[in-house]
């Protein structure tokens, strides 16, 4: 596990991340989100090592991190960047090298990457000769390439087209299955609702809510329900332990002290005529990040 | 858009250390730089334009003057002067004719471009007969010459001590300017298209600067000799013409001060491209390593002939690589002078890899307006 504990960082007079504390739980994938400027970037190139903390620490397995595990990150920069006159193959070679795998375990891995994110017969086109979806794709394959330990992904289905996002989604899956942390950040909050397991909410360089993805959507929704019946559903202003939040004919949204008296309003309901629909009030992620990020 | 959904192939164990030595991280980058200049275009033409000149310059030069030359002078003779004329070789081709007045016919018709005939009073015994000139070859090597004693045969020719100063002093200009420049601009594609944030992720950045620096000197070093041994090719073939008496030692000197003084160069350089993130502003942080490299360039050349300039200019790290050599060709200062001037030449090559590095780190992620060198030593 990766935990990000108390740190602080400044560039001049600006405090950018103010005493952050979140963890990365191993096998399960952090969805990292906050609005431009809150901290993201700040906080993934510090995990790598790229800034250094002005105070608080990265701590992995309870102790401080190493320069060892710091390589074997996956790391996916903001900014997209490789060599635009390399070859694809060529250049992720390069970077498992660097990661100290040897050329020939670093071509293999990167063929299979390659394969599986289909970009295969591209292997051998210079970066600058592929679209941005496929020069994307290839980003992703250099943050794969030496089997990383854990993966720091910046906005990785930013520029991705429905199908590339499948993939990527896919091929991140897996590589978090096989007990890997994996923190990423993104502006698509469907995506992340829809991907992540855990959730850090960031605001103003300071964590805003974290937690798993259920908890933290049933940290954020009050038990709120609402009733679709054919007859008219006045009646559940009287009804006991309920307060009426909106009403329109048959449809009502009602807050309710407890299941037990919500259950009590379906009866009623039901004994009435037809229920098209009832049931508890989800809220989306998107409505949960703005009111904690307000 | 493939839909593949079989995991990925596992072909590598994990590894024990996912890091890689700071000497291999080095070596990896180094063998990069050199693979993308060997394989560049604009290196391999200019390695070729360079050996071309070299060796025309070594080869063809020194027999124009054959081409102009126009074959044997032809010479008239009467028979009492037919062995003069031969004992003279093969420039003279000598045209026996019946008499006196025969040969100064011959010269006026223009048969023949000058006529030898004997003259009593001459004290060589013959006389030359011209035109509107007399062939100043023709009557040197007919003349009688005093006898002549070297005694410093082998004092340093004038014209080859500013050759030597001109060539050395070019090819550390030339070599420190282009790969200079070419380091900066691969600094600057680096940080401009951003791949040098997940290089940063993987290795130090001194890692990275020491690799790029040490792969470019390599191949500087691997052209400038290619264009030596191209030099030697053609003074070797044309041994008769040109002296190279003397050089050998001078050109070793400079082989090992010039890949000293080509590394600092080339860590500054890439301080320098560290600072700015467009290719159009190197200008304004490069200005001053730019500098230092014309200043002691243009002082060899000028004061080639001045020992109290040299000696000082030996001293000065940046124009060492050229005034020891030359110092040293020209037999002036002591051994000691000479290590002295080197080991204070790889002293500051160290110190401009230190700063050179500290800049880079500071410097290497930070985009938008170019750094001033002061912004970026303060940090």
């Amino acid at each position: 596990m990766i935990t990000v504990n108390g740190v602080n960082k400044s560039f001049g007079s600006a405090h950018v991340l103010k005493d952050l504390t979140f963890s990365i739980r191993p096998g399960l994938m952090t969805g990292f989100v906050g609005g431009n400027g809150a901290g993201k970037t700040t906080t993934m190139r510090i995990l790598l090592g790229v800034l250094s903390v002005e105070s608080g620490q990265i701590e992995v397995d309870g102790s401080p991190i190493t320069a060892d595990y710091r390589a074997g990150i996956g790391y996916m920069p903001e900014e997209r960047g490789l060599y635009p006159k390399m070859t694809v193959l060529d250049q992720l070679v390069y970077l498992g090298r660097l990661h100290s795998m040897t050329g020939a375990d670093a071509k293999a891995r990167a063929m299979a990457l390659l394969e599986r994110l289909g970009l295969r017969d591209r292997a051998g086109s210079r970066l600058e000769e592929l679209s941005l979806g496929n020069q994307q794709r290839a980003q992703i394959a250099a943050a794969l390439v030496h089997d990383p330990v854990a993966l720091v992904l910046d906005e990785p289905f930013s520029g991705l087209d429905p199908h590339a996002v499948e993939t990527t989604v896919q091929v991140l899956r897996e590589t978090a299955d096989t007990g890997v942390p994996v923190l990423f950040s993104s502006h698509q909050l469907d995506v992340v609702e829809r991907l992540c397991d855990e959730l850090v909410i960031l605001a103003d360089g300071r964590v805003r809510a974290a937690g798993s993805r259920s908890e933290l959507l049933a940290a954020h929704t009050q038990p709120e329900w609402e009733l679709d019946a054919a007859a008219d559903t006045g009646w559940v202003r009287e009804a006991p332990g309920v307060e009426v939040l909106s009403f329109d004919g048959g449809r009502v949204h009602f807050l309710a002290d407890s299941e037990a008296a919500a259950h009590a309003v379906l009866a009623h309901a039901v004994a009435r005529g037809t229920v098209h629909r009832f049931g508890p009030v989800t809220r989306t992620l998107h409505e949960i990040f703005t009111e904690v990020t307000r | 858009m493939s839909t593949v959904t079989s995991t990925p192939d596992r072909t590598t164990q994990p590894r024990s250390s996912r890091r890689t030595s700071f000497w291999t991280a080095v070596g990896t980058v180094a063998a990069r730089e050199m693979k993308v200049k060997a394989a560049s275009k604009p290196f391999i033409i200019t390695t070729l334009i360079l050996l071309a000149a070299a060796l025309a310059a070594t080869l063809l030069v020194p027999r124009l003057g054959d081409l102009f030359a126009g074959g044997a002078t032809r010479v008239a003779v009467v028979e009492q002067t037919v062995p003069s004329v031969q004992a003279l070789g093969e420039d003279y081709a000598p045209q026996t004719v019946g008499s006196e007045d025969a040969a100064r016919e011959a010269v006026l018709s223009g048969a023949a471009d000058a006529a030898v005939v004997p003259d009593p009073d001459s004290p060589a015994g013959v006389s030359v007969l011209a035109m509107t000139d007399a062939p100043s070859d023709l009557v040197q090597a007919l003349s009688t010459r005093p006898g002549v004693e070297l005694l410093d045969p082998t004092a340093p020719n004038p014209a080859l001590r500013y050759l030597m100063s001109f060539g050395f002093g070019l090819v550390f200009f030339m070599a420190s300017v282009t790969f200079g420049q070419q380091i900066a601009v691969s600094v600057i594609e680096e940080k401009q298209s951003r791949v040098v944030e997940i290089l940063l992720a993987a290795v130090p950045a001194r890692a990275m600067m020491a690799g790029k620096v040490l792969g470019n000197a390599a191949m500087a070093i691997l052209q400038v000799a290619l264009l030596a041994g191209a030099l030697l090719l053609g003074l070797q073939i044309n041994g008769d013409v040109l002296p190279l008496d003397g050089m050998g030692v001078p050109i070793l000197w400079f082989v090992v001060l010039f890949s000293t003084g080509f590394v600092m160069i080339a860590a500054l350089y890439a301080a320098a491209a560290s600072m700015v993130s467009r290719q159009e502003d190197i200008g304004s942080t490069s200005m001053p390593v730019m500098m230092l490299i014309m200043l002691p360039y243009f002082g060899v050349i000028f004061f080639n002939d001045n020992p109290e300039a040299l000696r000082i200019m030996s001293w000065i790290p940046f124009s060492a690589p050229v005034a020891v050599p030359l110092r040293i060709f020209l037999g002036q200062g002591q051994g000691w002078e000479h290590v002295g001037s080197l080991v204070l030449l790889v002293v500051t090559t160290a110190l401009a890899i230190w700063l050179a590095a500290v800049i880079y780190e500071r410097s290497i992620l930070r985009t938008g307006r170019a750094l001033k060198w002061r912004e970026a030593l303060r940090g």
